[in-house]
This record gives structure tokens, C-alpha cells and sequence, in this order.
């Protein structure tokens, strides 16, 4: 931390008002801090604590008049952004400070080059001609690390991955040289391999240009990759600020306590898993392959989306299916619970085969499995009442309705809720409440198997650790096998007892989630293992009981 | 839900001046034989009489029938034909729509190739040869204006179910074993009813204008006295007896107008994220 006199930028009580009739009056309410040459500024906090607002309160990105600065002031090298004129402003803007986005597959103009989105800021902001613009052009693509410059610059950005899109926001970002720099969750879109790029390239230009840097994040993991300072956020206040060292291992307010016991982490303690018995399903060489952009007398190009694809889940054990996006994770478990069907393989569930089975024969087997999705906010129907939804499937079986309701309503208790929630629709409820309903509604046909499809990626950490005890307490007593399917590997840690790692469709290795943490085998478990984000920083000791104890009381935990 | 529908739709006032209007329409649709209990066809006074004359307020025409009787009952015809074409409209766009975009593959090409063989042909001219095959009268007049109308809604249908289907609550309703009829009917369909609704209450004000336009060229319904006809039989002494069309002319600007307002209203209160604009997230 720094005084305010070499800071480059500080702030001080920044208060953002948000118009009437919002959960709260002020978005942010009086945020101080600074920002110095050469620091890495971490902005933590969970979805609404007001983080995003206080990056673009500085870059003058509220969308006024609704939400507008009501208080405070920031300065960037000694002056006051608030207070200038709209012409200095945008001058400053350009020059002094640089942001990168969370999406970078929208954060780009579809219709530009890259190269000239990159000039676009020197044409503006700078004296070069147009060849020292083409040699800027060049050296900063250089620098953000993408391959071949000469031709980037001419492509457009569809062309581009998610991660060399944000490379290309960077540059953008770095093209004046700016002291400040603001990344508003700018790996949170991306696989975590690329996250570990993108991070390391951050870490790198902040270095050669002694930049300050404003980090937003929600993840501890990341934060103590690359944080040198910390600021927590809550309901729009700062509740904690200091040394990346300070807030990591001696948090001292109780919502960073909170937080930080809420990082998912490999559990050590868990117990190897060993097979009892016959496998409950069985899958076989299972393939799948989509046919995109295919119609009327047109074939179309073929994707192979699972290939090759065995696993088999025991009666209590929980599987791991983890992979980047496109890895094909989602596909198997839409494969086995009948969503999709596969075009080869075999997937064989207590004896039967349910690839190539009609919708008729399939229906039985659907009691047995169910399914758990990721976005809790699209996965329950908006018109019906919480009852109606989680008895919907034993009605469906012939189930008679009042009984169903009933079950619904030890369904909500089960799973943390109020029995009374039955009576409500799914727009009262939070993310983290909704995917409880949703998890209702998976356990009201006493189905043996569970696929959850990411199901707590959509939430926040707090929420999330809430969720995947409770799943983890569920699975436990009514002896349910689970196929959890997920992209974080510290989310399967600790949950899973077997682990599966696909890539491009093939799963490369299969194990236990001990061996697959402790030895692992391939080479792309290794790339994933060590892109994990602050992996030399363990949680506090202290905490960790925190989180113990708590699993053991889900019911108070409904927030 | 439906309060906040209410307050939204009281907030825009075109919207409430609209169903103002329209609820006017009707009444005066409804009460046509208390307010001119004799026929509108019945020649009650000397022709060309201009309006505000003694018996007749609005005027009378060449033949001296009272104008003011002719819209009051000819309102019946257009709203009579205006609604049921549109529900008959609504019930196979919304149908073949449903079906297209929720099974996809070649139900969705047939379907949607079926639909565009409708599109490429003039809705006018459609619906003009229609009425003369099967000859002018209140049913046939129905049929053509509804045959040339649920193209769109099929359109807007198929799209809304193609973005439904793969939302997860229908996803779920697969796998918690529902029936197909019941994953349209009862997941998606009312999920996307707010679009169908708006558009639907559009089509009335063309299906209006349709049977205006088929009147005026006289293709309505010889027993029923219409708005389109009025203007139509009138056209030739435009000069000398401008009232004899401009009240009817009227009569279908107030009403189409009063729909469209009414339709714009549900769209803001059915619609809230489009109609709010500028808010922050």
C-alpha cells in the first residue's frame, strides 16, 4: 500500500446512486483507495456488491442519468475525474487509463479489423503517422503474445478464440500506455488454461510498463495469483482493504472470513471410494456427433462432440466429468439421461441398454435419472408455482396430486428450504435458493442417478459452497450415484470421488480424485492441474473448520 | 403479475386512450339495434342530405339512407369479421408454428417452406381471388382474411419455440418423463404468449382494413352493411357529397388506431425489458 501522493490513482468516499425503487440507494457507498505504480489492485466481492461500478464510475461508463456518481472523488495522477470537463475527460480516458471487459467475444466490433480497432485509440489519442501507427500496431500484438501480428492485424475478430480476443482487448487497453489499467472480470469467460495466460500477461505488461493495475474478481484463486493489494466488497461497501498477505491470511472482517472459507479446495480427507457391487450404469464407446449447419438437401460439416467415451458409475459413487468448454462433458451427460442420442456405444444401465431405445421405452429409465442444469435462472419454468414444478414428474407418473404436492413440500425441507416456498413462484427466489428447487425437483422421482450439468458455475462462491454441501449431504443419505459434471477442477475435488478429464471429446484420464490431484497421468491433466489460480497460497487453517462446521447444518444456511 | 401488467399498461396513456376507443367501438357494435333499431338499408330520408341535417346527423346517401345508422352498424361487420379471422389466424399460425419450431429437422423446412409459398403471394390479391372463388359472404370473407393472415404469427410462433426448446426448465420437463403435448402446451406455450398476443392484436386492425379494402371493391357480404362498402358505393359523387365517405373512412381510422394503441400497450406491459429503456444492471 502507498500514500496518496505517488498514487496514481485514488479515490476517496466514491458513492453511485442507483435510482429509485432498486434493493438499495447507493450502489457503492463511500469506497476509498489507491492505487500506486506498479500495484495490483484486487477488487473482490460477489455478484451486486457493487465491484463493476466502481471500475466504471472511474472509466465514466454509468449509464446516466439512472445511475450516476453521487459522492467523492477520484484522482488520476492528482486530478479530480469527477469534477473536469467532458472534453478532458474523454482525453484522459484515452491516455491516462485502459480497461479490458469480461466478454471478449462482445467486447469487439464484429466488423473491424483488428488492427484497426487497435489504432483507433492511437488515430485519436496520439501524434504518430500512419506507419509509426501500423509499427505500433504490430509491437503491441508482439507483446500481448499472439502469433503472426502481420496477419492478426488483418483478420476480423470472428476469426479470433476467446483468449486471443482478450489478448487483443489488452492491447487495445495498452496501446497508449496508460497508468491505469481496469480489468472488469476479464478472465471470468474463459477456460482456465486461458484464465492462466491471461493472467500471466497481465502480471507481465503490468511489470514492463509500471502500470497500476484495478483487478475485479470474485475469485480468491485468482487473487492470490496476482494481487499485491485487496479490497473486499459487500452490499456496495468496502469491508476490508489492505496487502494481498494481510487480507489472504489474516482476514479479519467476517465476510472475508466467509469468502475465503468458501474457496473450493482438494479435501484431503476424504476417503477413497471402493466399488461395491455391479456398476449402476455403464457406458461404452459412447459417440456422438452434431451435424451443424445442415438443412434442407445441404449435409452440413460434422462436429464429433464425445468419442470413444467409457466410464462406468457404482451405486454411491460420484463421477467427475471435467473438461474445458467444448470438451464435450455436457454432451455425455445429455447423452445419458436422454436428451441427446448417442450414435454409438453403448450405455447400459442396470443391465439395459438405453441407447437406441423409443421415447416409449425410454420413459421408465427417466425416474431412475435425472438431471440437475446449470443456469438456475433458465432451468425452472417462471409460470408455474414452486409445488407444480417439483411434483410435475411424479404426476407425470401418476402420482395423484395432492400426494405429490406433499412430497414436494419434504422435498423444500430437505433441501434447506421453507416448506411454505412451495406456495411461491421462482422470480422470489435467489440463484442459489433457485438451484435448491431445482435439486427438489431432480430428487422428487427417487430417481438412483443424478447428472448435474455445472450445476453451482452460475453461482456465487458463498452460495456455491452452500450448494455443493448440500448435494454432497443428499448424495450421502439417500445413497445416490451422481455424475457431476463440471469445468473447475477445485469444485470437483471436492465432491467427486472419481475423476474423469475429457478433451475434445476423449476422456484422457480416468481415476481416483486422489491419484488424479496427487499423480496425475496425462499431460493435459498436468496443463489443467497447474493452471488452477493461486495454487501457492493454502487457506488459512483457521477457516477451514469454519467451513467443516457449517456443512453440517445446511438448513440454516438457506441465505 | 397481473397488477404489475395493469400499471404498466395504465402508464401508457395512448394505450388507455386506445382501449377507450375500442371499448366505444364495441358498445356501439353491441347496442346497434337499440341506438338505429330500423335496417341500415332502409332509405329513410331525401338523398344527398349533408350532415347535421334534421333526421340525420351524419348525412344521408344517394340513395337516402342515414350514414349515421350505416356506421353504427357496420361496426358489427368489422369487428365481427376483424376478431374471428384473427382467432381462426392465430389458431394455425400458432399451430403450425408451435410444431415447426419445436420438432425442427424437415417438420420445420416443410412447415416453413408451406409458409412462404403463402408469403410470396400478395396478401391483397390473395384474399381478393379467394373471396371471388367461394363467393362473398361473412364466412368466406373470414377464411381468405384469415388464410392470408397467419403467415406472421407462424413466423413469430416457430421462433419463439425454437429459443424455448432448449431452455432448461423444457429440457427438465424431458427428463422428468412429460408428455410432448404437454411440454407445448403447458411449459412452452405460455412462456411465449406475451409476442403472440401483441402481434395477434395487430392482425385485428389488418384484418380490418382487409375487409374494408374487399368491401370498397365489392366483395363483402351483400346482406351486411359495411364501412368498406359505404365508402365504396360512395366513391363517384366523392365531390358533391364528401361526408358519404368520410365518416366511414373515419369510423375505420378511430378503430384501427384504438387497436394498434391497445396492441402497442400490451407490448410495453408484456414486454417490460424491451419497453424500459436506459436502466442500469
Amino acid at each position: 500500500m502507498t500514500t496518496s501522493e505517488q498514487a496514481v490513482l485514488a479515490l476517496r468516499d466514491l458513492s453511485v446512486s442507483l435510482p429509485p425503487g432498486g434493493d438499495r440507494p447507493l450502489a457503492v457507498d463511500q469506497v476509498t483507495f489507491s492505487v500506486a505504480r506498479e500495484e495490483i489492485l484486487c477488487i473482490v466481492g460477489e455478484s451486486g456488491s457493487g465491484k463493476s461500478m466502481v471500475a466504471h464510475a472511474i472509466m465514466g461508463l454509468l449509464p446516466e442519468p439512472y445511475v450516476k456518481v453521487a459522492g467523492g472523488s477520484a484522482r488520476l495522477n492528482g486530478e479530480n475525474l469527477f469534477t473536469m470537463s467532458r472534453a478532458r475527460q474523454r482525453a484522459v480516458r484515452g491516455i491516462g487509463m485502459g480497461m479490458i471487459f469480461q466478454e471478449p467475444m462482445t467486447a469487439l466490433n464484429p466488423l473491424m479489423r483488428v488492427g484497426e480497432q487497435i489504432e483507433e485509440a492511437l488515430k485519436l489519442h496520439s501524434r504518430l503517422d500512419s506507419r509509426g501507427r501500423r509499427a505500433r500496431v504490430l509491437e503491441l500484438l508482439q507483446d500481448v503474445g499472439l502469433p503472426n501480428p502481420g496477419d492478426l492485424r488483418r483478420s476480423y475478430p470472428f476469426r479470433l478464440s476467446g483468449g486471443q480476443r482478450q489478448r487483443v482487448m489488452i492491447a487495445i487497453a495498452l496501446a497508449l500506455e496508460p497508468d491505469l489499467l481496469i480489468a472488469d472480470e476479464p478472465t471470468t469467460a474463459l477456460d482456465v488454461t486461458t484464465q492462466k495466460q491471461i493472467l500471466d500477461l497481465i502480471r507481465k505488461v503490468q511489470t514492463a510498463c509500471g502500470m497500476g493495475v484495478i483487478f475485479i474478481t470474485h475469485d480468491f484463486g485468482v487473487v492470490a495469483e496476482i494481487a499485491t493489494s485487496v479490497a473486499v466488497m459487500q452490499h456496495g461497501k468496502c469491508v476490508e482493504y489492505g496487502s494481498a498477505d494481510t487480507v489472504l491470511n489474516r482476514p479479519e472482517h467476517p465476510y472475508t472470513r466467509e469468502l475465503i472459507a468458501a474457496v473450493p479446495h482438494y479435501i484431503e480427507h476424504r476417503e477413497d471410494f471402493t466399488p461395491k457391487g455391479q456398476a449402476l450404469l455403464k457406458a461404452e464407446a459412447v459417440r456422438k456427433v452434431f451435424r451443424v449447419g445442415s438443412g434442407f438437401l445441404r449435409r452440413g460439416r460434422e462436429l464429433v462432440a464425445a468419442d470413444n467415451v467409457s466410464l462406468s458409475i457404482h451405486p454411491g459413487e460420484t463421477v467427475g466429468v471435467v473438461g474445458e468448454s467444448g470438451s464435450g462433458k455436457s454432451t455425455l451427460g445429455r447423452c445419458i439421461v436422454g436428451l441427446h442420442k448417442a450414435d454409438g456405444g453403448r450405455i447400459v444401465f442396470q443391465g439395459t441398454d438405453l441407447v437406441g431405445l423409443s421415447r416409449k421405452r425410454f420413459r421408465p429409465f427417466r425416474k431412475d435419472v435425472q438431471m440437475i442444469f446449470q443456469d438456475p435462472y433458465a432451468s425452472l419454468n417462471p409460470r408455474y408455482r414452486v409445488a407444480d414444478i417439483i411434483s410435475q414428474g411424479p404426476i407425470a407418473f401418476g402420482t395423484p396430486r395432492k400426494q405429490a404436492h406433499a412430497r414436494a413440500e419434504e422435498l423444500l425441507e430437505l433441501v434447506g428450504l421453507d416448506p411454505s416456498a412451495a406456495r411461491r413462484f421462482p422470480h422470489e427466489f435467489s440463484g442459489g435458493q433457485r438451484q435448491r428447487i431445482s435439486i427438489a425437483r431432480a430428487l422428487a422421482l427417487d430417481p438412483k442417478l443424478l447428472i448435474a450439468d455445472e450445476p453451482v458455475s452460475a453461482l456465487d462462491v458463498s452460495v456455491q459452497t452452500q450448494v455443493l454441501d448440500l448435494l454432497d449431504d443428499i448424495r450421502h443419505q439417500l445413497g445416490l450415484s451422481m455424475l457431476f459434471i463440471t469445468h473447475d477442477l477445485r469444485v470437483a475435488a471436492q465432491v467427486c470421488d472419481t475423476i474423469a478429464v475429457m478433451q475434445t471429446g476423449r476422456i484422457v484420464e480416468l481415476g481416483s480424485c486422489r491419484d488424479v490431484f496427487s499423480r496425475p497421468q496425462h499431460e493435459y491433466t498436468r496443463t489443467l492441474l497447474d493452471a488452477i489460480p493461486g495454487q501457492g497460497w493454502e487457506i488459512p487453517k483457521d477457516l477451514r473448520h469454519l467451513r467443516a462446521d457449517r456443512a453440517r447444518r445446511p438448513r440454516e444456511l438457506s441465505q | 403479475m397481473s397488477r404489475d401488467f395493469w400499471r404498466a399498461f395504465a402508464n401508457n396513456y395512448g394505450a388507455v386512450i386506445g382501449l377507450a376507443l375500442l371499448l366505444a367501438v364495441v358498445l356501439m357494435a353491441a347496442f346497434a339495434d337499440v341506438i338505429y333499431p330500423r335496417s341500415p338499408w332502409s332509405m329513410v330520408t331525401t338523398p344527398f342530405q349533408p350532415p347535421l341535417s334534421d333526421d340525420v346527423l351524419l348525412g344521408s346517401d344517394t340513395l337516402g339512407r342515414d350514414i349515421a345508422a350505416g356506421i353504427v352498424h357496420g361496426s358489427r361487420v368489422s369487428l365481427l369479421i376483424g376478431l374471428t379471422s384473427s382467432a381462426v389466424a392465430l389458431f394455425i399460425g400458432v399451430t403450425l408454428g408451435a410444431l415447426a419450431g419445436y420438432f425442427g429437422g424437415w417438420v420445420d423446412d416443410a412447415i416453413m417452406r408451406f409458409t412462404e409459398l403463402f408469403q410470396t403471394i400478395p396478401n391483397f390479391v390473395l384474399a381478393v381471388v379467394l373471396v371471388a372463388i367461394f363467393t362473398p359472404s361473412i364466412g368466406s370473407l373470414v377464411a381468405a382474411i384469415a388464410i392470408v393472415s397467419w403467415p406472421p404469427l407462424a413466423r413469430l410462433a416457430r421462433g419463439e419455440f425454437l429459443s424455448l426448446r432448449s431452455r432448461e426448465f423444457v429440457l427438465a420437463a424431458v427428463t422428468t418423463g412429460q408428455s410432448t403435448t404437454r411440454i407445448i402446451l403447458r411449459e412452452i406455450l405460455p412462456n411465449s404468449l406475451s409476442p403472440i398476443i401483441v402481434a395477434a392484436s395487430l392482425t385485428v386492425a389488418t384484418a380490418i382494413l382487409l375487409e374494408s379494402a374487399l368491401s370498397f371493391l365489392g366483395l363483402g357480404d351483400p346482406n351486411m352493411m359495411s364501412w368498406g362498402y359505404m365508402i365504396g358505393a360512395s366513391r363517384t359523387v366523392i365531390r358533391q357529397a364528401w361526408w358519404m365517405s368520410f365518416f366511414p373512412g373515419i369510423a375505420i381510422l378511430i378503430t384501427v388506431l384504438a387497436i394498434n394503441l391497445v396492441g402497442e400497450g400490451l407490448n410495453d406491459a408484456l414486454n417490460p425489458k424491451l419497453a424500459r429503456k436506459g436502466r442500469g444492471r
